[in-house]
């Protein structure tokens, strides 16, 4: 039998064929899903959703975000191929709507991941009144989680030094 | 926060104390130490009064608009005085404890 004759053969079961048969689909019409368009997407939305779990505990990827980065062109090449593919066979592939929706929506959670990476993350104030090295430190008695009252010499007692940390709060 | 909690016993080794200070209430930091197992002191400013005198103020910041500190590290001396500043340009990038070590310990002498 040949191949020809099985296809049309196959295609009298136009659904199970297009499940089995990837090569019968132009034939059956039935068109598959675009994968890459969906994974491209979910690599970049995983990428913007991992970063502060997942990186922001190391310097080493919190600094410079490299590894959201590297995810952000992954899931632009598997756009890109998935946008390739509903468009040059739209007769085998879903996503000539699906594709560029998906594509703008990666465009802008990556561009905004950037632009708070880049831009946002340094609107901070610029600290010119903090004392500067060699200046007395400001005294101060605040309370511990304890509700205990502690001063900045209880703090510095039977130690070299102490460093203070100031931190944003609501973490 | 959580670096300086890993690095703290070689702080504690070396003869220095970490303190961490915000306007959060005592009730709150307790919480976030207890839910992230920071041992080392965290100090409540609710009116952000030191944090204003050490310069380190970030008005209307909060989440109710409220004045909160930008990040910044100090060490201070057993004399009281400021050795070593650290204000970062951006909140996502914190001192790095190893880093801050090796520096505060040349500043003070091994």
């Amino acid at each position: 039998m040949s191949s020809s004759n099985n296809r049309a053969e196959l295609c009298q079961h136009p659904f199970r064929v297009c499940r089995e048969q990837p090569y019968a689909y132009n034939i059956c019409l039935k068109r598959r899903w675009n994968i890459p368009i969906w994974a491209g997407f979910a690599i970049v939305l995983l990428s913007v959703i991992s970063y502060i779990p997942v990186f922001t505990p190391f310097p080493i990827t919190r600094d410079v975000p490299w590894v959201n980065y590297l995810l952000f062109l992954a899931g632009g090449a598997f756009l890109a191929i998935g946008l390739k593919r509903a468009y040059r066979e739209p007769d085998r592939y879903h996503g000539k709507i699906s594709g560029p929706i998906l594509s703008v929506l990666s465009l802008l959670i990556a561009g905004f991941f950037v632009v708070g990476v880049l831009f946002l993350t340094k609107q901070l104030p610029a600290a010119s009144g903090a004392p500067q090295v060699g200046r007395p430190a400001p005294q101060f008695t605040l309370a511990n989680i304890d509700g205990k009252q502690t001063a900045l010499a209880d703090l510095v007692k039977g130690h070299r030094g102490v460093i203070l940390i100031f931190y944003r709060g609501y973490w | 926060m959580r670096g300086f909690e890993k690095h703290l016993s070689e702080f504690h080794q070396h003869g220095i104390e970490v303190v961490a200070i915000s306007v959060d209430s005592t009730e709150e930091s307790a919480k976030l130490c207890h839910s992230r197992g920071y041992t080392y002191p965290f100090l409540s400013d609710p009116k952000a009064r030191v944090i204003r005198s050490y310069g380190v103020l970030h008005p209307k910041a909060g989440e109710d608009g409220q004045d909160i500190a930008r990040p910044a590290e100090f060490f201070v001396d057993s004399a009281g005085v400021i050795r070593w500043v650290n204000l970062t340009d951006d909140l996502r990038i914190r001192a790095r404890p190893e880093a801050a070590l090796e520096v505060i310990l040349k500043q003070i002498g091994g």
